[in-house]
């Protein structure tokens, strides 16, 4: 395709003179990752990336009195780019106008690692902090010998250096270094302002990103294109089968695109793409060649996973004892002992995983929207046969990815398909490519048993949760390179949150039992979805507790008060309470037979830091089935909250997509194949179905930032399930809460 | 491969596509367009939409060739759009939507945004003062992954407020 305005004024960007639209250039000498078209001041590196130990690889002062961060971590939607630059500009005496974040690039950012864990503002703040204390040291060293006064005669505002009792003394921090390296070691001695002298952490800057957002100037990954590109596109079967499986082509028939002359058919082993010049040619052909796989009816399908769990031969780790489990059961005034049941649910980014790769004979720059950059960059290196070393990676945002989709996958896509045909390639996957080839959140089964003495004190907990590990080879370079699937059963999130399953109250007894699957055979891509497994722990877990409750005849929220001693549990539990006007009563002492009923219900929950409650309304059609969440609360504290903005948002979004994740979310499988590929098949919350939400920060300016972007979801669909009760006197113990199972449920008595 | 003349944002472009070429394609890859945007392909999300004559339209799914003679309009169009319909002698900055995502903070990631704001103008346009429900019916084939649903309705509660104070 070619075009030409024939208008009379061109457009005012002339993207077409470059050859297609919005150029921008590969350049392994530093000219392309600038978000703002930053200056680059030369940087000392280390063998394979920037020396962490160097102030230069965190910071930047320009010669305009502005600043450059260089993040390690990077922008989701989050806000936390603008919030680690709030902090960079309190430590420095900024204006948050005076400072400016990079895009994210393997040869120019700091490694701090994955962009995971809501880890952004909890460990990248204090090495942003500590950073921009040193560099505020240096430049104050600087002003004392140039303004010929001692360093605490000096003060700062807005970047300008003045003396104390002579203010028309002044230099710029621009004057001083404008665009010239430190050229000091990073040591992470120099002290840091007190947090009693803050003027912006803690305050709601607006986020810096939102306005080229809505305007349509930002740049996503989707956006990127670059002189003389294919598109590409990956040819899978619909739905992927079992990990270990991958997918074995039988045959192709390149006849079958003979239609598209421009289309390139590209196989390695049992990778095949498609590539074009003109992107709706590599669609068209990527959805008409032929290829026959090979059939693998390897997987249990989603309706019997769970027995396919209990039957297999799994690990069993106690990760915590305490007490005498058994002998307190025996002893309590009421037990219960029930089994609970949570889905594969996917990642869902909005917008598929895209990626843009040039590949030459020894070296490759990759743009790709990574929540770990380096991480990436590793497993491209080995993929291409390169050194991590002439791989380059750059961070282009995408839609909200929350946790490991498909972003490394079509990296190494678009990295294949350029090293095959020595051009740059644009891969971006479709819809059913991003749903049918996810690392999904795993399915989860449990076993919970819990007894309460008859003042309403819990006296014994006891978990045993199944679940597999995460899928560490990424389909591409399964099928590209014959790698076998790897698992990674280690690490907190991949086994029983310990923080999530009792551990908020005081129970002397308890025991933690982890039954890790081998997750290879006859399951699906795992990986880390956003707080991972937490609403599976705590619809079981939190359900538990709400039954306690009512055997003790408690009302839940002061059941759970009076079972926790720790302040910061209490603070939100205290907090949502307030906010939603709990009255206290009994559950299910309201129940009606009208055909509308309604109910309300209590949780609290975290992932590995940070202490949330939410508090769901619900309706419940009894005729249809249908449950509707109409208002939740949820409160958090996650420590000094650099913005409450932005925490309130996240808080929100969290109420919103765990309303989503427990009323509708299911991953689909049959014996060969994952069939929930778009969104009919793999429905989201709905505008028409979305509650009303009231988000609560809780500010505590003498704690530690701790994580705010998941810690809320697991409270907030737990509470819907307890609403369910307190509506209709039933528990339902398999999510997500549909229709038919709201409808098995009601017609049951209460003893399932 | 056929030759059109289509007009977007008020602008004739000649270009060469084949007919059946879905529109997106061509507004993002011969006009470098960064509004319409790849979400499914299916019309089922929404990240897509422009408007063609002022009608919320999926442009993933629309052929190019089908456009004829119809003005479309994305996002960078959208101000310009506003201006016409309002018979504002220069157009905004932004659109009222628009400006009320930012004033309302609106967004997370802000993929879902391009279809949320066209939606939303095209629904203004038509009732200027929507209440909630009518706000929900008309948003409901527009998807949010990051759940930012109830923030959307507020900015468009709020550009509903601000658009009498500027229209004629």
């Amino acid at each position: 395709m070619t075009s030409v305005p024939t208008g009379t004024a061109f457009p005012r960007r002339d993207f077409l003179k470059g050859g297609g639209a919005l150029i921008i250039g590969f350049s392994l000498c530093g000219a392309a990752f600038g978000q703002e078209g930053v200056d680059l001041v030369a940087l000392a590196t280390g063998p394979d990336q920037p020396d962490l130990k160097q102030l230069d690889t965190w910071l930047a002062i320009h010669a305009d009195n502005t600043a450059t961060i260089f993040l390690g971590y990077v922008e989701l939607g989050q806000g936390s780019s603008t919030a680690l630059l709030q902090i960079a500009a309190e430590e420095l005496d900024l204006d948050i106008s005076q400072v400016k974040s990079a895009r994210l690039d393997t040869n120019r950012s700091p490694n701090q690692g994955a962009t995971a864990a809501s880890a952004a503002i909890a460990r990248g703040g204090p090495r942003v902090r500590s950073a921009a204390a040193e560099a505020r040291r240096t430049l104050l060293t600087m002003a004392s010998k140039r303004l010929n006064a001692a360093i605490d005669r000096l003060t700062v505002s807005n970047g300008i250096v003045s003396v104390v009792d002579n203010p028309k003394r002044t230099v710029a921090y621009g004057a001083l270094l404008g665009d010239k390296p430190f050229d000091v070691p990073f040591t992470g001695t120099a002290p840091l302002k007190p947090v009693s002298a803050y003027k912006i952490v803690g305050t709601r800057v607006p986020r810096k990103d939102i306005p080229d957002k809505v305007s349509g100037k930002y740049v996503y990954i989707q956006h990127v294109r670059v002189a003389g590109m294919l598109h590409g596109r990956v040819v899978r079967p619909r739905g992927q089968s079992a990990y270990a499986a991958g997918a074995k082509v039988l045959s192709v028939d390149e006849s079958s695109v003979r239609n598209i002359p421009n289309a390139r058919i590209i196989r390695r082993r049992d990778f095949i793409g498609v590539v074009a010049p003109n992107e709706w040619d590599a669609i068209r052909a990527a959805e008409q060649l032929k290829v026959t796989w090979q059939v693998m009816p390897e997987l249990p399908g989603h309706a019997d996973v769970y027995d396919q769990m209990r039957a297999a031969k799994t690990t069993d780790v106690v990760l915590k004892e305490s007490g005498d489990v058994v002998a307190a059961l025996d002893r309590a005034a009421h037990v219960v002992s029930r089994t609970y049941r949570g889905p594969y649910q996917a990642h869902a980014p909005f917008g598929p995983a895209c990626a843009l790769a040039r590949v030459t004979a020894d070296s490759a720059v990759v743009m790709c929207s990574t929540q770990n950059a380096y991480d990436t960059r590793g497993k491209l290196a080995q993929v291409l046969g390169m050194p991590a070393g002439k791989v380059r990676v750059q961070y282009y945002e995408g839609s909200g990815t929350f946790g490991r989709s498909c972003y490394d996958d079509a990296a190494q896509a678009a990295a294949i398909l350029s090293q095959e045909v020595g051009k740059p390639v644009r891969v971006q996957f479709m819809r059913w490519d991003e749903l049918g080839w996810d690392n999904y959140g795993p399915a989860h089964l449990a076993d919970v048993r819990a007894g309460v003495d008859a003042n309403g004190t819990i006296v014994a907990y006891e978990y045993r949760g199944w679940q597999h590990g995460w899928s560490t080879t990424e389909t591409s370079q399964q099928l590209a390179l014959g790698t076998p699937a790897g698992d990674s059963g280690e690490g907190a999130a991949r086994q029983l949150n310990k923080l999530n399953l009792g551990s908020m109250y005081d129970i002397p007894n308890v025991r933690l039992v982890n039954r890790q699957l081998p997750g290879i055979s006859g399951y699906l891509k795992g990986a880390n979805l956003r707080s991972p497994l937490d609403i599976s722990f705590s619809f079981a877990s939190e359900q538990t507790i709400d039954e306690l409750a009512y055997l003790a005849g408690f009302d839940p929220y002061l059941f759970r008060q009076r079972n926790t001693t720790d302040s910061r549990w209490l603070g939100v539990l205290n907090a949502v309470a307030q906010a939603a006007g709990w009255m206290p009563r009994r559950a299910a002492a309201r129940l009606s037979d009208a055909n509308v009923v309604t109910g309300r219900g209590i949780a609290v929950g975290t992932h590995l830091s940070s202490y949330a409650a939410a508090i769901a309304e619900i309706e419940v059609s009894k005729d249809t089935g249908r449950i509707v969440a109409k208002h939740l609360y949820g409160a958090l504290d996650a420590g000094l909250a650099v913005n409450p903005a932005f925490i309130e948002n996240q808080i929100s979004g969290m109420l919103v997509q765990a309303t989503s994740r427990i009323l509708k979310e299911e991953v689909t499988f049959s014996r060969t194949n994952v069939t929930s590929l778009d969104w009919n098949s793999y429905p989201v919350l709905r505008f028409e179905e979305y509650p009303e939400v009231t988000p609560i920060v809780i500010q505590r300016m003498d704690q530690k930032s701790s994580g705010a972007g998941e810690e809320a979801l697991c409270s907030a669909a737990a509470a819907i399930a307890n609403a369910f009760f307190d509506a209709t006197g039933a528990r339902l113990r398999q999510y997500p809460l549909t229709p038919n199972r709201v409808l098995a449920a009601l017609s049951q008595d209460e003893s399932n | 491969m056929a030759e059109l003349n289509i007009r977007v944002n008020e602008r004739m472009w000649k270009i060469t596509a084949a007919p059946d070429t879905p529109l997106l394609y061509v507004l993002s890859n011969e006009l470098g367009l960064q509004g319409p945007r790849f979400g499914c392909g299916l019309a089922q999300c929404g990240s897509c939409s422009v408007l063609v004559e002022g009608v919320e339209t999926r442009s993933c799914v629309t052929p190019v060739a089908s456009i004829g003679s119809k003005s479309v309009t994305t996002l960078e169009g959208l101000p310009s759009w506003y201006a016409r319909q309002k018979g504002l002698s220069k157009a905004p900055a932004l659109h009222p939507v628009q400006q009320a995502m930012i004033d309302e903070q609106a967004l997370q990631c802000g993929y879902c945004y391009n279809g949320m704001i066209i939606k939303a103008a095209e629904l203004l346009s038509k009732i200027p003062q929507p209440s909630e429900a009518q706000i929900r019916s008309a948003m409901n084939g527009h998807l949010c992954r990051c759940g930012t649903y109830p923030r959307i309705t507020k900015a468009i509660q709020r550009a509903s407020r601000m658009i009498p104070e500027v229209s004629k």
